[in-house]
């Protein structure tokens, strides 16, 4: 890499912003923010309009929705209504594992249904199309519950989703809803998350009164076991004594998520994708969260410390300590092989709504810097901090996505602290429903650029060439031309799992087997690097 | 099980496609603009359709994949998108600097009407349009066809906006390749070269989707038709369109608007499609065929006889896009296997004739199912009621391969979880070769790993 120490990344900052047309360059120099180290956070210009043109990383609210929220859940019939494509590209391209209890158990994540929607229902409309589809996906796999999305033609044309699908649940006797997720709704992914979220919780959450008799109990959200992380943290709550009641949605069934107003704590993984669901929880059944990160040794450990802390329990506690320590043995093993091996080297990294965040910990775990980051979809919060809430201004396409309003279940709310006991935990650590962002954790110096263009992110890597680029598979094969290797930390380059103390291992390996790779080091053949002249006069 | 809610009793639908045999149009004419050299395709629409069809198409080529996006937000769609896409023409050409954009549609755009050309002309308007510099369009409704339509489409306006008429014309033949891989077009170019017959080959993805590592990032690639090349298309002596699904509409529009006569051929895979395309350039180019494209048939005969054994008789089901499977349907005759169920999710005239046809009556029990509704799900329980002894399609299969224990050979779009396809083609007498070869050892493999102790053999 170029050495970093030397690059202002004010100059770095504008560099970039060169090339772009004046009107770009004013709105795209808000969301790139020179990291002064001080501890104070400024504002950052997010979650707002894409530039048509730039090439950007960002997808639509029906990925949001169908692909992340709900895509993980294996015995929930998924049905996209619409042309065929929405569906197609959403059927197992992401790597949500799941393990259904016994080979009899539903599992429909490998199956795409579409309403395969044609002209005649573009102008005719679909509704009847979609109710047959119903019918016909009911008839051969009598699944629990249905769920519709809808992709962009669905709201331009008018058909109601919902209305079409309350009419399905009374004639079939399931559970049948609908996703208004066109995919024009909001400016990224995110908007589906939000709109997945509401419904999830209006159809699901609450339906099933099955209270379990062990203690301890727990749900994860925004956890959605790329890679088998979910696999991971299951066995580690199990071994610490945390019962998890149910994950929102890695490895998840439908039955466990209508029990999630149950559990006594909600662990936020994914703050981006799932902070709705938490809150309104929390309005709702009075079950208090916390933020947790379960990529990186420390910060596994400490997330650990965090839940058993909550539930105030010395056998727990020390339960808890007893695994952390078993695990750490491997853990420090393995930073004394890999960690000399990645040691100052340096990293970029730009994904989703959260996960940038938590891949700092395992880089730093390595001593490597992060010296820009960001994220495709993330909003101020996930940058600032949730302190900056109050005063985010909600524009136009945020609007447009419903807020619901939610009020204390009369029969099911039940508070699980008293206020002076949250007093009290927040004092010991076990900080209810704060997230720091991102910003606070980048070093003096850095680079915070939310959502850059692909010609952003090609700058970067000529200013800085880091050792290593996290991004997704749209980026991957670009930024690995430029002599950068680029690990997609969305589908963890279908490695992993990346999560917990096993995780982190994996991780480190990963890294170390991606900067030390020998191929890198070949990019010119040998005659290219020859410098003498060699000529033959005459003949 | 995998697929385990898939069940051999057959339940007639009418509405709903379970495991599709096809998918959207944009994403072909996005593939199409690639073989364009230093062009950006511009998907215009929500950004979620730019967003996986970059994602599918890098996930198979491994390869950058750049595509610009109208980012349509609930104002665009409700007000049209004529101010998105003025604004990204401007900024492409501000910023990535193509000579040309290829402009698509998605079903958003459609069923709002945007009118596109009406919106470029717009952006020429207002300068955001530098001299010298081009946008052309296709409309890909997502709604209609599949995603060989939309390539088709592409690749029709590639002639419709820049092709030019002439009187004098190049002893050359324009070559239209149809939706294969690069390695294929390298494979069809070097036929080419070995007759030494001149050529535009259009659209040409070698160059773009199959790029050294270098240690520099570009964001256009070497290869690719020119725009000068594509403008000569007007001008060649004849047209030889590859695969009627994906070719002929652009083959027939040279033709009406250049007068360049054409001769529409089955994509060159396996030996009676090659013979076909090699000996359409012998009688076009008055050329003879070099020894060492008859020494190259030879072999693959001679591959075939030797192996005869493990391919005679064997059950085959295969789906994917009509011009390959019309093509591999006829190599699969000559091999004497038996292709059994054949689907394909793309609608068009013809194909269950095309099918027949190459079938020449040896396969009476074949099932085959095109258009809407046809699917893996159906092909599925047609396999569970009676199984086969190969699958070729692609990746999605590799489900109903491990259920069924059934091998397993990738070809066509997408392949996600293999390498090979990127560098080695299918299309060729060596493409044959290779298939064969994918064939006999996906056989030999199963063989090996399952006979009994006493029946594993050195030799086979």
């Amino acid at each position: 890499m170029n050495s970093e120490q030397s690059i202002n990344p004010e100059d770095a900052k504008q560099r970039i912003l060169a090339a772009l047309p004046v009107k770009v360059a004013r709105k795209r120099s808000k969301a790139i923010v020179v990291n002064d180290g001080s501890g104070t956070v400024p504002e950052i210009t997010v979650n707002s309009r894409t530039t048509p043109g730039m090439i950007t990383m960002r997808g639509c609210a029906y990925a949001g929705c169908k692909g992340v929220i709900l895509g993980p859940t294996r015995d929930v019939l998924s049905i996209t209504h619409g042309p065929i494509g929405c569906g197609y590209y959403s059927w197992l391209t992401r790597r949500n594992q799941t393990r259904p209890p016994t080979p009899e158990d539903a599992n429909y994540m490998t199956y795409s249904l579409s309403t395969d929607m044609q002209e005649s229902e573009i102008v005719f409309g679909g509704e009847k199309k979609l109710a047959k589809a119903i019918d016909e996906a009911f008839e051969l796999f009598h699944p629990k519950a249905i769920a519709v999305h809808a992709t962009c033609p669905v709201g331009l044309i008018g058909d109601d989703i919902h209305r079409v699908t309350k009419e399905a649940q009374e004639r079939l006797g399931i559970k049948v809803f609908g996703f208004s997720c066109e995919g024009y709704k909001g400016v990224s992914q995110s908007a589906g998350h939000h709109i997945a979220n509401n419904q999830v919780f209006k159809h699901m959450v609450g339906t099933d009164d099955t209270i379990s008799t062990s203690p301890f109990q727990v749900n994860l959200l925004g956890e959605y076991n790329i890679g088998g992380d979910s696999f991971v943290l299951e066995e580690l709550f199990a071994r610490c004594g945390f019962n998890l009641v149910s994950t929102f949605c890695g490895n998840s069934d439908h039955d466990s998520m209508c029990r999630a107003h149950t559990a006594d704590l909600n662990l936020v993984m994914c703050h981006r994708s799932i902070n709705y669901m938490a809150d309104m929880m929390e309005t709702k059944y009075g079950i208090p969260w916390i933020k947790v990160n379960f990529i990186g040794a420390a910060a596994t450990a400490k997330s650990l410390r965090k839940i058993a802390k909550y539930f105030d329990n010395a056998g727990l506690m020390e339960q808890t300590e007893k695994v952390i320590a078993e695990e750490m043995t491997a853990v420090v093993t393995a930073q004394t092989i890999y960690k000399p091996r990645c040691d100052g080297k340096v990293c970029m990294m730009f994904v989703g709504g959260s996960r940038s965040h938590h891949y700092m910990e395992l880089f730093n775990e390595l001593g490597m810097k992060t010296i820009a980051a960001g994220y495709e979809f993330g909003h101020r919060d996930d940058y600032e901090g949730r302190n900056v809430i109050p005063s985010i201004v909600v524009d136009a396409d945020s609007r447009n996505i419903e807020s619901l309003k939610i009020e204390p279940d009369k029969a099911r709310f039940r508070p699980r602290v008293t206020a002076e006991q949250k007093v009290k935990l927040a004092a010991d650590g076990v900080d209810f429903k704060e997230y720091g962002g991102l910003m606070r954790d980048m070093p003096a110096g850095t680079l915070t650029i939310d959502e850059p263009s692909h010609h952003e992110v090609v700058e970067l890597i000529n200013i800085y060439h880091p050792d290593m680029f996290g991004a997704g598979i749209k980026e991957k094969y670009a930024i690995q031309k430029a002599g950068v290797p680029c690990l997609q930390i969305h589908s963890y380059d279908y490695g992993g799992p990346f999560a917990g103390f096993e995780g982190a291992i994996n991780f480190y390996k990963e890294i170390d087997r991606m900067v030390n790779s020998r191929v890198w080091s070949h990019l010119n053949a040998p005659w290219q690097e020859q410098t003498e002249i060699i000529a033959t006069f005459g003949r | 099980m995998l697929l385990r809610h898939t069940k051999p009793e057959i339940k007639e639908r009418q509405v709903l496609t379970i495991n599709p045999a096809k998918t959207c149009q944009p994403i072909g004419a996005m593939y199409a603009s690639l073989g364009i050299h230093n062009c950006l395709p511009h998907s215009h629409g929500s950004q979620g359709c730019c967003a996986y069809h970059r994602s599918t198409l890098t996930r198979h080529y491994k390869e950058q994949v750049l595509s610009g996006t109208s980012s349509f937000t609930e104002g665009a769609a409700v007000f049209g998108g004529q101010s998105n896409l003025v604004q990204a023409i401007d900024n492409i050409f501000t910023v990535y600097n193509p000579d040309i954009i290829a402009v698509h549609t998605t079903c958003l755009s459609e069923t709002i009407g945007d009118d596109i050309p009406q919106i470029i002309g717009k952006a020429k308007e207002e300068g955001k349009i530098p001299p010298g510099k081009i946008v052309i369009h296709t409309n890909t409704p997502s709604y209609a066809g599949s995603h060989v339509t939309g390539f088709s489409n592409m690749v029709a306006s590639m002639v419709s906006y820049l092709s030019e008429p002439g009187e004098k014309r190049a002893s050359r033949a324009n070559i239209i390749p149809g939706w294969v891989d690069p390695a294929d077009i390298r494979e069809i170019k070097r036929l080419l070269d070995m007759m030494d017959i001149d050529n535009i080959m259009f659209p040409d993805t070698s160059g773009v989707l199959d790029t050294p590592l270098t240690g520099k990032q570009e964001y256009f690639p070497a290869g690719g038709t020119t725009i000068q090349a594509l403008r000569a298309t007007g001008k060649s002596k004849i047209t030889i369109a590859l695969g009627p699904t994906s070719s002929l509409a652009a083959a027939r529009l040279l033709d009406t608007k250049c007068k360049v006569p054409y001769e529409i051929l089955d994509l060159p895979i396996g030996l009676e499609a090659t013979d076909a395309f090699v000996d359409t350039l012998r009688r076009n180019f008055h050329t003879d065929v070099p020894d060492e494209i008859n020494g190259e048939r030879g072999r693959l005969l001679n591959m075939i006889s030797n192996m005869h054994q493990y391919t005679y008789n064997k059950r085959v089901a295969l789906w994917g896009d009509p011009d390959q499977l019309v093509a591999l349907t006829q190599f699969l005759v000559l091999l004497n296997m038996k292709p059994v169920y054949i689907v394909t999710g793309t609608p068009g005239n013809n194909f269950t004739d095309r099918i027949n046809t190459v079938l020449k009556g040896t396969v009476p029990e074949v099932k085959v199912l095109q258009g809407q509704g046809a699917d893996m799900y159906k092909m599925h329980q047609w396999i569970k009621q009676e199984g086969v002894d190969l699958l070729i399609g692609n990746t999605y299969g590799k489900y109903i391969a491990r259920d069924e224990n059934t091998p397993f050979i990738r070809a066509g779009f997408p392949i996600l979880d293999r390498v090979g396809h990127q560098y080695f083609p299918i299309v060729g007498y060596k493409g044959a070769m290779r298939l064969c070869e994918m064939i006999l050892n996906a056989f030999l493999d199963k063989k090996d790993r399952e006979c009994p102790e006493e029946s594993f053999e050195l030799v086979m």
